[in-house]
C-alpha cells in the first residue's frame, strides 16, 4: 500500500522523522497557546467585571450600608433587610434541599430497582435541572402561596429555591455515589454490613466531597435567583427585620421568622440598577460586592467541609 | 473510616423536625404591628417608597409599610385577590381587572398621585430633529413601519441611519406610548432595541448619533447631558416636555397620570387612612424629588376629599385614556 510505504520511507529517513516531530511539537505549542488564550478570555472578563464592581461600589461600603434598610435617598440606603432576607431564605433552602436531595439520590442510586421507571425518573430529574427558574416560581405561587396558604413568606421562598436546586443535588449525589468503586460495597457486605450500614458508614462518607460540590453549585445558584422570588411576592421596599430566631425568653427559639415578608439581595440590586439616579448605581455595585462575598463565604464553608471530608478518608 | 454519616443523618432529622414544627404555626400569623401592604408598578415605586419611608419615620415605627414591584398588571392581580391594601399603577385599571376585583368583592378608590411625561429623546449630536409631529412618530413607530433612515422621516432630514430604542412590551410606558401614538396599546414595530431597564435605553441613545428612543421623564431629567428631548407637535406647534407644559396640558398626547388604588375596605383601617392622607399631603415635594410632575396643590386637595368621602370606582371605565389634562381628569366622575 502506498501510504504504508510512505510511513516506512519516513521511518528510514532521520531528517523526515525530525521534521515530523517538529511538526507535532508545533501543533502542541499551538494548542497550549490556544488554551492559554481561552483561559485568559474567561479570566480577564471576570477580573474586569469584578474590578469594575469594586471600583464603583467600594466607596459606598461601610458599616452603615450594612445596617440600614433601603431608602429613597441613595446616601441613606442600605442592605440590612436584603442580606438578612437572603441568608434566611438560603438557610431554609439548604435545610430542605440538602437532606431531601441526598436521600433521593441515595435511594435512586443504591436502592431503586433498575427498570424503565427509574430511567423515566432519571430523565425527568435531569430535565428539571434545566427548567427556567421562573417556572419554579409559578409552581410555587400556585402550590405554596395559594394551596398551602404559606403566603409571601421566607418559608415559601426557601421551599421554592429548594425545589429549584433539588435536581442538581440529586444528580450530583448519584454521580458521586456511582464513582465509589464497587469493591467498597462488596467489602462492606463481606464483613456482614446491611445495605444501610454499607451506605451510611462507607459509601456516603466517601462520596461526601462530590455531594458537597453539588450543594455548592446549587446554593450559589439559589443566592443569585430573582425571578421566582418576585413571582411568589418578594418585596422591594421593606424596612423591618423578621422576628429573631433566638429569643431571650422561653422557649428561646422562635420560628415566626419563616412567615415574615422579606426581600433578597439580587432584588434590591436590580431595583437600584434600574433607577435613574446615578447614586443608586453605586449602591447597586456595592450590593453586588456583598452578594459576591456572601456567595464566596457560603461556598468557602462548603469547600472547607469538603476538604475536611476528603482528608478524613483513608482507604 | 473516621467520620460517620450517622451524625449527619441525625442533623438532618433535627433540621426536618425544626422545619416541620415551624410550619405548624398557623400560616395566618400576623405580625402584631399593623402592616400596610403595597405592590404594583415600578414607575410609581419611587414615589411610594419615599412616602412609605417618611411615613414610617413619622409614625415612630408603629406602622409598617412594605412595597413590592410586580408591575401594574401583577400588582392588580394581587390587589384583586385582597392580598394588598394599595396598588401602584402607571395606567388606569382595565376592564378585566375591574371584573376580577368585583368577583372577589373588592371595591377600590382611585387616586391620581402624579403625572409622567413620556419623553422622546435623541442623541445630543442630533442637530436636525428639534421637534417631531405625532404623525411622524406614528410613521416611525407604526407596526408596518419600514423607516430606517432620518431622511425618510421628514424632507430635509439628513441621510443618517435611524436606530430605535424603546421599553419592553411588559412596561406601562410601552402600553401608553403605543396607544397614544399608534392608536392601539401594544401595537408597534418590533425591530427596535427593547429593554425593561431604561438606563440601557439612555446608554443606547447616547452612543448613536442617529438614535431615537422614549422613556419616562425622570430618566430624561437625570440624563440631560447624555440625551436631548424632542419637542412634540400635536397640531398646535412643538411643545417641550417639562413640568410646566404637563401642568398646563399642552404636552400632549404623551402626558399620563399615574395612580395608587386603595382597597376600600383597607381604607377603613386607621393606619391606611393616615397613610393615604400623608401620601397626598406630602406628594408635591416627594414627586418633585423623584423627578415626576406633581399635580397642583388644589388637585391633591380634591383627590384627598374624594378619598375621604370614599369615592369608589374608576373614572376611566376600564380603558386607557390618552391626552387627559389634569383638570379634565379631576372633573371626571366614576361611571
Amino acid at each position: 500500500m502506498p501510504s504504508q510505504q510512505k510511513i516506512l520511507n519516513t521511518l528510514r529517513n532521520p531528517i523526515a522523522i525530525a521534521a515530523s516531530i517538529q511538526n507535532r511539537k508545533r501543533w502542541e505549542q499551538f494548542f497550549i497557546v490556544l488554551g492559554w488564550f481561552s483561559l485568559l478570555v474567561a479570566l480577564l472578563t471576570l477580573v474586569f467585571l469584578v474590578s469594575d464592581l469594586f471600583l464603583r461600589g467600594l466607596p459606598m461600603l461601610n458599616w452603615k450600608f450594612f445596617t440600614s434598610p433601603p431608602s429613597s435617598d441613595p446616601e441613606e440606603a442600605g442592605i440590612l433587610t436584603a442580606w438578612v432576607g437572603s441568608l434566611l431564605v438560603i438557610f431554609v433552602t439548604a435545610v430542605v434541599a440538602i437532606p431531601l436531595g441526598i436521600a433521593a439520590g441515595i435511594y435512586l442510586e443504591e436502592y431503586a430497582p433498575k427498570n424503565w421507571l427509574l430511567d423515566f425518573i432519571e430523565v425527568n430529574i435531569t430535565n428539571l435541572a434545566g427548567v427556567p427558574s421562573i417556572i419554579y416560581g409559578l409552581l410555587a405561587l400556585g402550590f405554596f402561596v395559594y394551596i398551602l396558604k404559606w403566603g409571601e413568606s421566607i418559608l415559601t421562598a426557601g421551599f421554592t429555591l429548594a425545589l429549584l436546586i433539588l435536581p442538581v443535588v440529586i444528580v450530583t449525589t448519584r454521580e458521586s455515589l456511582r464513582a465509589i468503586p464497587q469493591g467498597i460495597r462488596e467489602a462492606a457486605y463481606a464483613v456482614g454490613s446491611s445495605r444501610w450500614q454499607m451506605i451510611a458508614d462507607h459509601v456516603l462518607p466517601y462520596s461526601m466531597g462530590g455531594i458537597l460540590t453539588g450543594i455548592i453549585v446549587g446554593i450559589s445558584r439559589a443566592i443569585g435567583e430573582t425571578a421566582p422570588l418576585i413571582t411568589i411576592g418578594a418585596l422591594t421596599f421593606i424596612t423591618f427585620l423578621p422576628e429573631p430566631p433566638i429569643q431571650s425568653e422561653f422557649p428561646y427559639i422562635s420560628f415566626k421568622w419563616i412567615w415574615a415578608p422579606f426581600t433578597v439581595l439580587p432584588i434590591q440590586m436590580f431595583n437600584w440598577v434600574s433607577r435613574p439616579q446615578e447614586a443608586f448605581q453605586v449602591n447597586a455595585a456595592a450590593a453586588g460586592i456583598i452578594l459576591l462575598v456572601l456567595t464566596l463565604a457560603v461556598n468557602g464553608t462548603a469547600i472547607y467541609l469538603r476538604y475536611r471530608f476528603r482528608k478524613s478518608i483513608k482507604w | 473510616m473516621i467520620t460517620s454519616a450517622k451524625s449527619y443523618a441525625r442533623l438532618g432529622v433535627v433540621a426536618a423536625v425544626a422545619a416541620l414544627s415551624g410550619s405548624l404555626i398557623p400560616a395566618a400569623f400576623s405580625q402584631g404591628t399593623p402592616t400596610i401592604r403595597i405592590d404594583g408598578s415600578s414607575t410609581v415605586f419611587p414615589i411610594t417608597e419615599a412616602i412609605a419611608e417618611a411615613f414610617q419615620k413619622a409614625e415612630g415605627g408603629k406602622v409598617r409599610v412594605t412595597v413590592g414591584v410586580s408591575g401594574t398588571g401583577g400588582g392588580f392581580k394581587k390587589f384583586c385577590r385582597g392580598e394588598t391594601d394599595i396598588s401602584n399603577a402607571s395606567r388606569p385599571i382595565l376592564a378585566k381587572e375591574i371584573a376580577d376585583c368585583r368577583a372577589a368583592g373588592i371595591t377600590f378608590i382611585e387616586l391620581p398621585v402624579a403625572y409622567d411625561a413620556i419623553t422622546v429623546v435623541v442623541n445630543p449630536q442630533n442637530n436636525w430633529a428639534r421637534n417631531l409631529t405625532v404623525a411622524e412618530l406614528k410613521n416611525i413607530w407604526g407596526p408596518d413601519s419600514k423607516i430606517n433612515n432620518w431622511s425618510q422621516v421628514r424632507e430635509g432630514f439628513p441621510n443618517i441611519p435611524l436606530k430605535l430604542f424603546g421599553p419592553g412590551a411588559d412596561s406601562g410606558t410601552y402600553d401608553y406610548f403605543t396607544e397614544a401614538i399608534n392608536g392601539k396599546a401594544k401595537v408597534s414595530r418590533r425591530d427596535f432595541t427593547a429593554s425593561e431597564d431604561d438606563n440601557v435605553l439612555v446608554q443606547g441613545v447616547s452612543r448613536d448619533r442617529g438614535a431615537l428612543g422614549y422613556f419616562g421623564f425622570a430618566y430624561f431629567m437625570e440624563n440631560r447631558n447624555r440625551v436631548r428631548a424632542v419637542a412634540i407637535d400635536n397640531g398646535k406647534g412643538p411643545v417641550q416636555p417639562s413640568e410646566q407644559n404637563v401642568l398646563n396640558g399642552t404636552y400632549q398626547p404623551l402626558s399620563r397620570p399615574i395612580f395608587i388604588y386603595v382597597n376600600a375596605k383597607s381604607a377603613q383601617r386607621p393606619e391606611v387612612r393616615r397613610f393615604v392622607t400623608y401620601y397626598l399631603n406630602n406628594a408635591p415635594a416627594t414627586v418633585k424629588k423623584v423627578k415626576y410632575v406633581a399635580l397642583p396643590a388644589r388637585a391633591y386637595r380634591t383627590i384627598l376629599a374624594n378619598f375621604n368621602r370614599n369615592r369608589v370606582g374608576t373614572v376611566f371605565g376600564g380603558k386607557e385614556a390618552i391626552g387627559l389634562t389634569i383638570n379634565e381628569l379631576l372633573k371626571m366622575q366614576p361611571q
